[in-house]
């Protein structure tokens, strides 16, 4: 048993009841019981990613013991994948609230945004460490209704029309998950995931699994922002407070989509070819569609999003492939390729996607406006923020050396082993797109005008700003190292066997 | 199964609702009409036939009780889509004080 399983959701949930309690005596309490909560979580997971290396551990919620093998308390497990979900999360978690210090200290009820903040961590590092169908249904509960409340935090006319479709989507997502569950525990009378699987038997009565695999692949596809899912996202991630998006963008839908996903499918159901082809061509149907939503956006968090459909479309379709070799039982060296290209592009996209929303904040700040179009020159008022753009664009585009370069080639080496000859084209061609629509980025935002230096020039952020832009920055060249083989084996090798191999994730979890 | 079936008939009435509708109030009766169709699908699943309530009865241990499990999972759900729908609501009440109408038709600035 591991005593540091249940801080990760507990000390959020402590930290958002303190600060609504004590944040309106104290001036200024809010937002350091946010950093100190986050700073917390983000020491542990990192101790948990060094200690956990491949083990399984679980925590029984409320010390339930299995009765004759049969699981019957809510598990939570940390295994190696679930190390480095919370490792993203509680990092870009730390730096957004440290960036919010200035942020949004603009808008009014502080207070408000902190608490919700920590509800949203919470509820995410729930979902990924959740061994339970319907306590991630809960979680993920937890942490979208924070998020629709705080994707309207600037209560104006474009916030609450965004959160409204936010929400109308986010709630038929949930229904088609609740259902999808219901249909599970119909069959399995069982919620345990590992337990669901050995319920469910090596052959399944093949409607009733397809129609259930459907359900949760439609509803955490919503909740992902999978192609045609994804009308609500670019609304909700540009209109959402600057820090927010970045924490939208950058880790709830992968937390709440991809991983979950990840999860159920690798080591909950059976993987079948078919599906497994579903969710490569939805991969690569959003990484295309998604770059050419983008390219004819003028308003900066708008393209943002929309490079974050099509970036999550490497994700998927790198794991689409690895799944399709796993469920031939064929090459098993490439499907590990395929998706060790897909975790790690995930943790890049974190890093250099926050980065990203994190400059389009500073810039709002400075200069008020989103639309490309009304801004220029600014590389010679606002270098910090200038620079780290760049870092984050020729990232996202795929430039070595920065963490980008590296995840796009292995997904496109693994899809040239793996001999899907048409994706690999695909991801070359949707790079080269992307790199055109962040040269228009950086052209129209920072330079393209010689202005004047004056008294009314912007300047550039305030400090907490520049920190977190510019670690996010470091983080994008360092990640790079990931690619090296003594690193990999340490970070990601781990969570490749424990999705390649079920039987390394049920053993521990059942007790066999 | 005719019981699974109107369950399943009031999650396609629910689902025409948000679909069709154009009011934002009746969008979301629509969305909890779906809600609680997904609700009764759980409660029936967990019901057995002739089954009492599940207290062990040691005077009759060959009792049938129908599954509690099902019934805790809808309590649960139940409370979460309180949240959402309160949420939602108090979403609507600010749209109508900014836009002054509830017709989903004129609330389009996002657009592309």
């Amino acid at each position: 048993m591991n005593p540091l399983i249940p801080l990760f959701v507990a000390v959020p949930l402590a930290g958002a009841f303190l600060t609504m309690i004590f944040g309106k005596f104290v001036k200024n309490l809010n937002r350091y019981i946010g950093l100190i909560v986050l700073l917390f979580l983000a020491i542990i997971s990192y101790y948990s990613i060094v200690t956990v290396s491949g083990t399984v551990s679980v925590y029984k919620v409320g010390g339930w013991e299995p009765i004759n093998g049969i699981p019957i308390g809510i598990y939570m497990v940390m295994d190696s994948l679930t190390a480095i979900l919370l490792c993203i999360i509680n990092t870009i978690g730390l730096l957004a609230v440290f960036y919010s210090f200035t942020y949004i200290s603009q808008y009014t009820s502080e207070n408000y945004f902190y608490a919700l903040f920590c509800l949203m961590v919470a509820g995410m590092n729930g979902v990924v460490l959740s061994g339970d169908l319907f306590n991630i249904y809960v979680f993920l509960e937890i942490s979208a209704i924070s998020s629709y409340a705080l994707v309207a935090f600037g209560v104006e006319r474009e916030q609450l029309e965004a959160t409204f479709k936010y929400q109308v989507l986010g709630g038929l997502a949930s229904l088609l998950i609740l259902l999808g569950i219901g249909f599970i525990y119909w069959k399995a009378k069982t919620l345990n995931l590992a337990d669901i699987k050995v319920a469910l038997g090596s052959a399944p009565e093949k409607t009733h699994y397809l129609l259930v695999q459907m359900l949760l692949l439609s509803g955490f596809g919503l909740k992902a922002a999978i192609i045609p899912f994804h009308a609500w996202l670019p609304d909700a991630h540009s209109s959402a407070p600057s820090p927010i998006s970045a924490m939208l963008s950058g880790v709830l839908i992968k937390a709440a989509g991809i991983y979950v996903i990840l999860r159920l499918f690798f080591n909950m159901f059976i993987i079948s070819e078919e599906v497994a082809i579903l969710i490569t061509t939805l991969g690569a149907l959003s990484m295309a569609v998604g770059v050419f939503l983008a390219i004819g956006q003028w308003d900066i968090k708008r393209l943002l999003a929309y490079h974050s459909i099509s970036q999550m479309g490497y994700v998927v379709m790198s794991v689409g492939v690895g799944m399709i070799l796993v469920a031939r039982n064929t090459k098993p060296e490439v499907a590990s390729l395929a998706i060790a290209g897909g975790l790690f592009h995930l943790i890049n996209h974190a890093a250099f996607k926050s980065l990203l929303f994190l400059n389009a904040g500073a810039i709002e700040y400075r200069i008020g406006t989103r639309n490309l179009q009304e801004m220029g020159g600014l590389s010679q008022f606002m270098p910090a923020t200038s620079s780290t753009s760049f870092v984050a664009s020729m990232a996202i585009s795929g430039i070595p050396p920065f963490n980008g370069f590296f995840s796009k080639l292995i997904i496109i080496i693994a899809a040239i082993m793996a001999k899907f000859y048409l994706l690999a084209l695909i991801a070359v061609i949707v790079s080269i797109i992307t790199l055109a629509s962040f040269m228009k980025f950086q052209r129209y935002a920072f330079y393209n005008k010689e202005v004047q230096k004056d008294e009314k020039s912007p300047k550039e952020v305030p400090f907490p700003m520049v920190a977190s832009m510019v670690t996010l920055g470091i983080l994008c060249l360092l990640l790079s190292l990931l690619v090296l083989p003594q690193v990999r084996d340490i970070v990601l090798k781990p969570a490749i066997d424990i999705l390649m191999n079920s039987q390394m994730y049920i053993s521990p979890i059942l007790g066999m | 199964m005719v019981v699974y079936l109107l369950c399943f008939i009031l999650f396609l009435v629910g689902l025409y609702g948000v679909v069709t509708r154009r009011n934002l109030v009746k969008i979301v009766i629509s969305l909890s009409i779906m809600e609680f169709s997904v609700f009764l699908f759980l409660a029936l699943i967990g019901y057995v036939h002739d089954g009492v309530v599940p207290i062990v009865d040691p005077a009759n241990p060959d009792a049938r009780y129908v599954d509690p499990l099902p019934q805790a999972m809808v309590l649960t759900a139940i409370v979460i889509g309180l949240a959402t729908t309160a949420m939602l609501m108090s979403v609507i009440i600010r749209i109508y004080r900014k836009y002054k109408t509830l017709d989903i038709r004129e609330i389009k600035n996002l657009r592309g």
